[in-house]
């Protein structure tokens, strides 16, 4: 029976191909494929149809469909083409199958649905294994990616080093910043850490307390660190929250934050060119009072 | 009150979605940069509460129009373990954590109007409301 369905489709692949043909591109109006260009749409739409029929035909998965998919999870089209488009070739091969039967009984009719969800069901499941295989592994890479910018450390110059934060910090980052910081201080003989936080949207009492606990264990390790890029509207939210930074240095800004750092290191910035700079400054002086 | 637009919160990162929901209506009703990060601040807390103490919960948004005046309503609800001692948890620096302990405290500071229900084993309902200055 399985024998014989396949032979009419396959014997018929013409008919059925332009059958699907005609029902993906009347669905194609207002979907997501609207932003792909005619010429492409069409040969891969030739290309998937082709794929299908060597896979019915094959009975079974082949290298050609895992090529195709591979190829459009590359080039981002969405898994919803892929399988809209097999439950199209779905009704369209039921709908021929039926047509061409002038009587259909009820066994007949179950039979037929049967076998070509024989067919379509694990190109179906391999497509979406396929997609949302190749998702897990572009999250997984992404994590990998964000942790690692998540708490860097720069050793800006002898005994002083800044960990500039970025970004929304949950509690697995706090973890992150603390380990880092510590493992930092050491490695790099830092006397100063600066934690800037000009790039963190929100400092809520879990971002304050462990900032305040990653100061204080660096505090223990015989080192000081400053905090600085304190927006004045995070600034506000601070004290309104009621919570106290007093234990710790903060400035405004790390430029601030890196004279004091000097500062406790015994170290002041000497400017090189003396007339030179005064020179300018005259230049721009003039100029404002023009 | 019918509230508009609700977050729920299951994990970490929806306090995140809930912080950014809070703000787009803070920016919309005409909040400034500061009463902004107030309101962002105190979502984070509420909905960092419910993560923590009740496991799930949800954190509504509502904006109120008054004859002379408009603000934004937050709505903090979960059917966690609820409170036993309002007063207690009101104080600056109780927490069962190993937190600040400035939560909720800090939460009442930062908006205009804070009213808190909770019954044990039932849950907690927090409102809290800032109004445009
Ligand atoms: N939704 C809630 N359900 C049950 N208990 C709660 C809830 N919210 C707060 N609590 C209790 O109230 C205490 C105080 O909360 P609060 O937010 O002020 O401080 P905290 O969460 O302990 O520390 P943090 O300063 O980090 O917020 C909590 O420790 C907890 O026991
Ligand atoms: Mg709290």
């Amino acid at each position: 029976m399985d024998r014989k369905l396949k032979d009419l489709v396959i014997e018929n692949s013409d008919t059925i191909v332009q059958m699907w043909l005609d029902e993906i591109s009347k669905g194609r109006q207002s979907d997501y494929t609207s932003t792909i260009s005619e010429e492409l749409f069409e040969s891969t739409n030739r290309e998937f149809v082709n794929v299908i029929f060597a896979s019915v035909e094959k009975q079974g998965i082949t290298t050609a469909l895992e090529d195709f998919s591979e190829r459009l999870v590359n080039l981002g089209w969405p898994l919803s083409y892929l399988t809209d488009g097999l439950q199209s070739f779905r009704r369209v091969t039921i709908n021929y199958i039926l047509s061409e039967q002038t009587q259909v009984g009820s066994d007949y009719f179950s039979e037929v649905l049967q076998a070509v969800d024989n067919w379509v069901d694990p190109i179906i499941n391999k497509l979406v294994n396929e997609y949302s295989g190749s998702w897990e592994h572009i999250v997984s890479l992404q994590r990998v990616a964000l942790q690692e910018l998540s708490a860097p450390l720069i050793p800006v110059m002898e005994n002083i080093t800044v960990m500039p934060l970025i970004g929304t910090i949950d509690t697995e980052r706090a973890k992150l910043i603390m380990e880092n910081l510590l493992d930092g201080v050491i490695k790099h003989n830092a006397e100063v850490v600066l934690i800037d936080i000009t790039g963190v949207p929100v400092v809520d009492t879990m971002v304050a307390h462990h900032i305040i606990q990653a100061a204080e264990a660096v505090r223990l390790i015989g080192s000081t660190c400053i905090l600085v890029g304190i927006r004045p509207e995070i600034a506000q939210t601070i004290v309104n929250l009621g919570i106290d930074l007093s234990k710790f240095p903060t400035k405004s800004s790390l430029r601030k934050g890196f004279q004091s750092a000097l500062e406790l290191t015994n170290r002041k910035i000497v400017g090189t060119a003396d007339s030179h700079e005064n020179d300018i400054e005259q230049l721009v002086d003039s100029l404002d009072r023009e | 009150m019918d509230f508009q637009s609700c977050v729920n919160i299951n994990k970490e990162w929806d306090i995140v979605g809930a912080r950014q929901i809070g703000r787009d209506f803070a920016r919309k009703i005409g909040f400034g940069t500061v009463d902004q990060a107030r309101i962002a601040t105190a979502i984070s807390e509420l909905a960092r509460n419910i993560y923590l103490y009740a496991g799930t919960g949800k954190i509504c948004f509502e904006t109120i129009e008054e004859i002379d005046r408009k603000g934004l309503v937050i709505l903090a609800v979960d059917d966690g373990p609820g409170i036993a001692e309002i007063s207690k948890v009101m104080e600056d620096g109780y927490s069962t954590s190993g937190g600040l302990g400035a939560g909720l405290p800090g939460v009442k500071r930062l908006m205009d109007e804070f009213d808190i229900i909770s019954e044990q084993e039932k849950g907690t309902e927090i409102k809290a409301v800032k109004w445009v200055r």
